[in-house]
């Protein structure tokens, strides 16, 4: 990573207690540490707690500028926001999807302005507070499945936007689902403790040595983008591990390829690339955006192509160089030895792949050449198995990828074979372990994404085309 | 020469490994009701029951269905001893041209196997990898609902006949 | 299934005594027309007009049985089920006392295709008069060996009884060319009232073989010695072949032959999947040139308003009485759409001795015969086409050319049958599409809020490239010695083409319609269902519901208030009042009503159409939440059967409507399957479509196969400006089309 100022999610100097032998001069140490405590307990209370700030009247859709409402629709879409706050086949942000963590499931909320069930008795001011700190208007901390540790970069003028395009969508009755935590996490006030550990407030300072188009870039990236809450790995709390940002994390079963320097991607990605990828939703070089990335991409083609222009280039410079040993056209291992180590494997990838994967026809609705493919080449085979399990869905009434999924017709073995011959032929990475369980797990747990996320909208385009309607 | 076990029966198949399902079946066995509509796995017209999941014919080399059971409409009955699904397909004329259809019953039939009273939400998400261009839906969605009512009094496990 | 019957219609009467003999049988018929001898006499009605000859018809055999044969082709419209309704009935047989054959060139008449929504109306009606004919001749002829008058005998169960009890059963009765004369103009047809199978929803014939896996469309059939086609098409249209070596591909396993003929390029194999393969090779093979002549996609408007037309004045009317005070204009577009046929087109051909037989699923075993007998210089006489059902066709699809490409690939393997399947990628890029429109329309209101001047302009190609000639079909134009591609020709009125509905069929005082007729094909097109009809019917309705708004009127009160038919205003009122449409009803939020109506040519069945549309304000995805129709098809004869066909037309034009346009670059067709030219899955199917008919005994058949396609496409458009507040007139209504017309 380059020594640029950027914003760092640190942690707190208080997580490192240090242990203390009871001495003579221990009763001294020992009271001070009664009254630390004390004191400590009294703080945490203090930090602990919030107060409900007041209820007020749903505000008239009216009473909103029409362009404060447009760009605030721009910022949701740059902040995925409809993706967590929408379930497949109900209302526009009324909440409801559940969203697996280490610690339970967790139902996103009705940021509707519905009075009852919404956010519509929502002053401005608790909506700031909920991007900022992560407290509810009634004093309740949320959990950070809500990604405030980057909403708290975003600025005054865009929450108000914010604020101006969700207290302008339609009010939807959907009261809030139970989540389902088990004790302490179930906690809230145990959140407090967490947000001491690991939330910061410092607003994003612009880097005066970099360009307004990385520095916006920068300011999106790691605030209301939030790409971080995906692509870098968490510690046991749940928080981002800020040494290691961007260096690949979960969502639902797939993983969230590192975009940093640890990029598996058989070619390192460019700032053009990346533009492309995240407007179009796909590159020649790269893939075609699917699973949970398919909504991402699906938003950011509707807003400013400055913006995601600007998101490619930060992090196009964060990616930065490729590793020496990484060289985009190095030719991946020979098919015949890929084949002879496994024959079954080969067959089934001839049989089953290859007239898709081999046809040369262009993305996005040609099969990847899979040399090409960041799945294969990454040190976690999830996301390969998803995809071969279950291939791409359509989008509805949209021109649009579509891979049959092998979930009916191949069994666990078949899957494994077949995936330990994709790594060995298209990739120069070792072989990955633990196929069967991956793929047994992928089975499982596939189903439930494809069941409640609320699909893509829009579909990739295709820029050599001209319009599509 | 491989042994494929399709509607009970075992079959001898001299086909190569990549050879797709879809063309064995129609081609080698004389069996008619799985179709091709696309041959890239896009239309369904082609789905049959694999091991009781429905699968996609035209994208299922054979290299995979070593010792597997391959279940299709002509194995689930006839038209003198229709099961529960092929009847109700009948009672409801569910059909304008009728190419989709087998497709159709095959993976509704490989739905109620699992779930013997799907919503109609369900059985709406289950079907969305079959096309029909006729635009034959409302029926399908009737019919698959008496199917359910059908098999609710009927013995609920498909007859497996012999197709030859 | 095609069993050969040799039935000779050429055979010639000796001195026409026949004829005169089943003229004089004046007390079969109830109205009696003049002796033909002397002047010309009207034509029997139907398709017995051009094939007057009732054993062209009916065929009795000795032991009983009855075959009906009919020019008509099975589509998945039931046809073949309501026609042996309509037999059944006149000749009072049971339903399963005969059998029907349908469109083959050696055995069935010349009912040239099916098509237009013309079944019920020319081969029913030729059915129903020659059934009932038939049976009167078997009346008159129990009459004579009883020496009983006629009118007293009675028929039951193909059995002609008398009051004393004597019967003599058709098979009895009939005798050799007793049926060989010529259809009377008029016939004394059933009560409606005592029918047994017509109006009934009589299970249709073909249902349980495709329900259980029987043989049921040329895709399955499997001769004895069968070889496997497969066709190489060019990448694009006016492309040429510039090398192929083939010398790989010969060797491949299974490969018996690869055909080459100037641009038309084949390989045969053994087996199916080896042919698959084998094409691949070719394919990969083959280098072509390729020409860059495809127009601008996004820019069809201008396109077809600035190619060269022929213009005419279709209907005029003028009332300078009537003025106007408000005026409002607006145009609206249609892209290119194609069939989509879900199984690709397919064909049989087999060339034995010199002569050639083609199984296809062609909408015209005649006209396609003609074709092929061109396009390989036989005698007509010598081609044999005969109709096995295929997937929908919904018109002019790859079927004729799958004849083409076989019998041209047969011929160079004589004796052994081919069978040629389309790849989906080829029936995408190749198929004859619906052409684009454009459509111009212009109206002004009275102080009284009536229409009182109304302007339509219509900009099209032909909807027809029918063969015809050989020009027509994809082998005969790729061929060395290409056959050139007829000259497009607008279809005439009261029918049309691109013109199929422009005339409007409500009253207005002032009128002007103009058909804009574009020679010029930038794309292959043809006949689509419905032709013009459904971006004609489209954009009407959706004018008059534009109009209704500037009129502040209900957009069902201000139809009727310029629809003088009645059975139009029947099928409104029906179709509003199973909607619970009532005036100034307010839509739940997101949602809005819409209504529209249309009778198919102005002369076939009627259909009004109401639906509730939900529109997601955030995506701008439009649901088509619930729809009702009413139709009036004249006297139905299978209710089942047409709402059927109702239901299928309200969801697949909500697919063409909402989703569905031809995409190409400036050389190549790149919507070349279902990836790239979405349909309708069934995330999108409807609540619930109700079908309200409205039946008329006893009136003529009226062709009901096209009749829902425009009323449902503008029903929804209508709805969704309800929605929205906004108004889209650029088909497909896509989702982001209706999200930026919210956002703006």
């Amino acid at each position: 990573m380059n020594d640029s100022a950027r914003f760092v999610l640190e942690d707190h100097p208080n997580n490192k207690p240090k242990g203390e032998r009871m001495t003579g001069s221990a009763r001294i140490v020992a009271s001070i540490a009664a009254v630390v405590l004390v004191v400590g307990a009294a703080a945490a209370f203090a930090i602990a707690w919030r107060p409900a700030l007041a209820a007020i009247d749903p505000p008239a859709a009216q009473s909103f500028d029409a362009a404060l409402v447009k760009k605030g629709r721009e910022l949701a879409a740059i902040g995925n926001c409809n993706d967590c706050h929408t379930v497949r086949g109900a209302k526009n942000f009324a909440g409801g999807l559940p969203v697996p963590t280490p610690f339970g499931t967790i139902f996103s909320s009705n940021i509707t302005p519905d009075a009852e069930t919404g956010i519509g008795r929502w002053s401005e001011a608790a909506f700031q507070r909920a991007m900022r700190s992560g407290v509810n208007r009634e004093g309740q901390h949320l959990y950070p499945t809500f990604p405030y540790d980057h909403f708290t970069n975003v600025s005054d003028e865009d929450d108000r936007a914010l604020y101006a395009f969700l207290m302008t969508r339609q009010p939807v009755r959907a009261p809030a689902r139970e989540n389902q935590l088990s004790f302490p996490f179930n906690q809230r006030l145990a959140i407090a403790g967490w947000k001491l550990l690991f939330l910061r407030h410092d607003t994003y300072q612009p880097d005066p040595k970099q360009s307004a188009e990385w520095n916006r870039g920068a300011y999106l990236v790691e605030g209301l983008a939030h790409c971080g809450a995906c692509h870098t790995p968490r510690n046991a709390l749940g928080a981002e591990r800020v040494s290691a940002q961007f260096a690949g994390g979960d969502v639902d079963n797939w993983h969230a390829y590192a975009i940093n320097d640890q990029s598996r991607s058989p070619v390192p990605w460019t700032a053009d690339a990346l533009y492309a990828y995240l407007r179009d939703g796909f590159h020649p070089d790269h893939g075609t955006a699917r699973g949970p990335m398919a909504e991402v991409v699906s938003n950011l083609s509707s807003v400013p192509s400055s913006d995601v222009r600007a998101i490619a280039v930060y992090m196009a410079s964060v990616s930065g160089a490729p590793a020496p040993d990484r060289k985009g056209d190095e030719v991946a291992k020979s098919s015949a030895q890929a084949s002879q180590s496994n024959p079954a494997g080969a067959a089934i990838y001839a049989a089953a792949c290859a007239s898709c994967h081999e046809s040369g026809r262009p993305l996005p609705y040609g099969g990847i050449d899979l040399a090409l493919s960041t799945a294969i080449s990454s040190p976690d085979p999830r996301n390969l198995a998803n995809i071969v399990l279950s291939g791409v869905r359509p989008v509805e009434g949209e021109r649009s990828p579509i891979m049959p999924g092998f979930a009916a017709s191949m069994n666990d073995e078949q899957a494994s074979r077949l995936l330990s011959y994709l790594r060995a032929r298209f990739s120069k990475q070792p072989a990955w372990t633990g196929l069967d369980k991956t793929i047994a797990d992928a089975r499982r747990t596939q189903t439930v994404f494809l069941q409640t996320s609320p699909g893509p909208r829009n579909a990739p385009a295709d820029p050599t085309q001209r319009d599509k309607p | 020469m491989m042994t494929l076990k399709v509607n009970g029966r075992e079959h001898q198949v001299d086909a190569e490994p990549d050879t797709p399902l879809l063309y064995v079946l129609r081609d080698d066995l004389q069996l008619n009701a799985a179709k091709f509509g696309c041959g890239l796995g896009q239309c369904g017209s082609c789905t049959v029951i694999v091991d009781g999941k429905a699968v996609l014919s035209c994208v299922t080399p054979m290299v995979l269905l070593e010792g597997k059971q391959v279940t299709t409409l002509e194995g689930l009955g006839t038209i003198a001893e229709p099961a529960p699904i092929q009847r109700a397909f009948m009672e409801e004329q569910a059909a304008q041209c009728g190419y989709c259809i087998a497709g159709m019953m095959m993976r509704a039939q490989a739905l109620l196997q699992r779930n013997s009273k799907p919503t109609d939400e369900q059985i709406r998400a289950e079907l969305e990898p079959q096309l029909c261009r006729c635009g034959t839906h409302m029926r399908i969605l009737r019919a698959v609902h008496r199917a359910i009512r059908l098999m609710d009094t009927a013995d609920a496990a498909p007859a497996n006949r012999s197709a030859q | 299934m095609n069993a050969p019957v040799i039935l000779d219609r050429r055979r010639v009467l000796t001195g026409g005594g026949a004829l005169i003999v089943s003229f004089s049988l004046a007390d079969a018929f109830a109205q009696q027309q003049e002796a033909p001898a002397a002047a010309p006499a009207p034509s029997p009605p139907g398709s017995l007009k051009t094939s007057p000859y009732l054993d062209s018809w009916i065929r009795i055999d000795a032991d009983g049985s009855i075959t009906v044969f009919t020019g008509k082709a099975e589509l998945g419209q039931g046809f073949k089920t309501a026609a042996h309704q309509i037999a059944a009935e006149e000749l009072d047989v049971a339903f399963g006392a005969l059998k029907v054959v349908t469109a083959d060139t050696k055995l069935t008449a010349n009912e040239g295709y099916t098509s237009g929504s013309n079944s019920m109306k020319d081969g029913g009606t030729a059915i129903q008069n020659a059934a009932a004919q038939v049976r009167a001749l078997l009346i008159a002829e129990a009459a004579r060996r009883f020496d009983l008058p006629a009118e007293n005998l009675r028929t039951e169960n193909g059995t002609v009884i008398a009051p004393d009890g004597r019967r003599s059963t058709y098979g009895e009765l009939v005798a050799a060319d007793m049926l060989h004369v010529q259809a009377q103009p008029k016939s004394k047809l059933k009560d409606p009232s005592i029918y047994k199978v017509m109006g009934q929803s009589v299970p249709r014939v073909d249902i349980p073989a495709k329900v259980t896996g029987g043989a049921a469309y040329v895709h399955d059939m499997r001769l004895p010695g069968m070889l496997h086609a497969r066709v190489v098409r060019p990448p694009s249209y006016g492309a040429q072949l510039t090398e192929c070596d083939t010398s790989a591909i010969e060797k491949l396993p299974g490969v018996i032959k690869i055909v080459r003929d100037g641009n038309f390029l084949a390989v045969v194999a053994e087996r199916e999947f080896q042919s698959v393969k084998a094409m691949n090779a070719l394919a990969a093979a083959a280098k072509w040139k390729e020409t860059a002549s495809l127009p601008k996609q996004d820019d069809l408007l201008n396109v077809l308003t600035n190619l060269p037309s022929q213009n005419t004045t279709i209907f005029e009317r003028s009332n300078p009485a009537a003025t106007g005070v408000k005026t409002i204009e607006a145009t609206y577009t249609r892209p290119y759409q194609a069939h989509g046929s879900i199984g690709p087109s397919c064909a049989v051909a087999q060339f034995v001795d010199g002569a050639m037989t083609v199984w296809s699923h062609t909408q015209g075993v005649y006209p396609d015969r003609q074709g092929i007998a061109e396009m390989l210089r036989m005698p007509p006489a010598s081609v044999r086409l005969i109709h096995v059902e295929g997937s929908g066709c919904y018109g002019h699809n790859g079927a004729d050319d799958a004849a083409a490409d076989a019998a041209l690939i047969a011929r160079a393997l004589p004796g052994r049958p081919v069978r040629v399947q389309w790849m989906r990628e080829q029936e995408h890029a190749w198929e004859p599409y619906g052409p684009a429109m454009v459509t111009k329309l212009k109206a002004t209101l009275d102080s009284a809020g009536k229409i009182a001047d109304w302007n339509f302009e219509v900009f099209s190609n032909t909807h027809s490239m029918r063969p015809g000639g050989a020009g027509s079909m994809l082998a005969a134009q790729h061929m060395a010695q290409p056959f050139a591609v007829p000259a497009p020709k607008p279809l005439p009125l009261p029918e049309g083409g691109g013109d199929r509905n422009a005339i409007p069929f409500y009253n207005f005082p002032n009128a002007h319609v103009v058909h804009h007729f574009i020679p010029a094909m930038p794309l292959r097109i043809s006949a689509m269902r419905a032709l013009g009809a459904y971006h004609n019917v489209f954009s009407i309705e959706s004018f008059m519901d534009e109009l209704a708004v500037l009129a502040g009127a209900d957009p069902v009160e201000f139809r009727l208030k310029h629809l003088d038919d009645q059975r139009g205003r029947d099928v409104i009122e029906k179709a509003a009042q199973g909607f619970g449409w009532k005036k100034d009803r307010k839509p739940p939020p997101d949602r809005g009503f819409g209504f529209a109506f249309a009778r198919y040519k102005n002369l076939a069945a009627y259909c009004a159409v109401a639906c509730e549309v939900e529109v997601n304000r955030e995506s701008g995805r439009p649901r088509l939440v619930r729809a009702v129709a009413a139709v009036d098809s004249g006297q139905v004869v299978n209710p089942d059967g047409l709402t059927n066909q109702i239901e299928g037309a309200i969801v697949q034009s909500m697919s063409w409507t909402l989703y569905e346009a031809v995409t190409f670059d400036d050389t190549r067709i790149t919507s070349t399957d279902w990836q790239t030219y979405p349909i309708l899955r069934f995330n999108s199917v409807p609540e619930s479509i109700q079908v309200h008919i409205i039946n008329r005994p006893g009136q003529p058949f009226l062709g009901s196969g096209e009749t829902g396609q425009g009323p449902a496409a503008a029903s929804i458009a209508n709805a969704i400006a309800n929605a929205t507040g906004k108004r889209l007139r650029n088909l497909p209504l896509t989702r982001k089309r209706i999200k930026d017309a919210i956002d703006a």
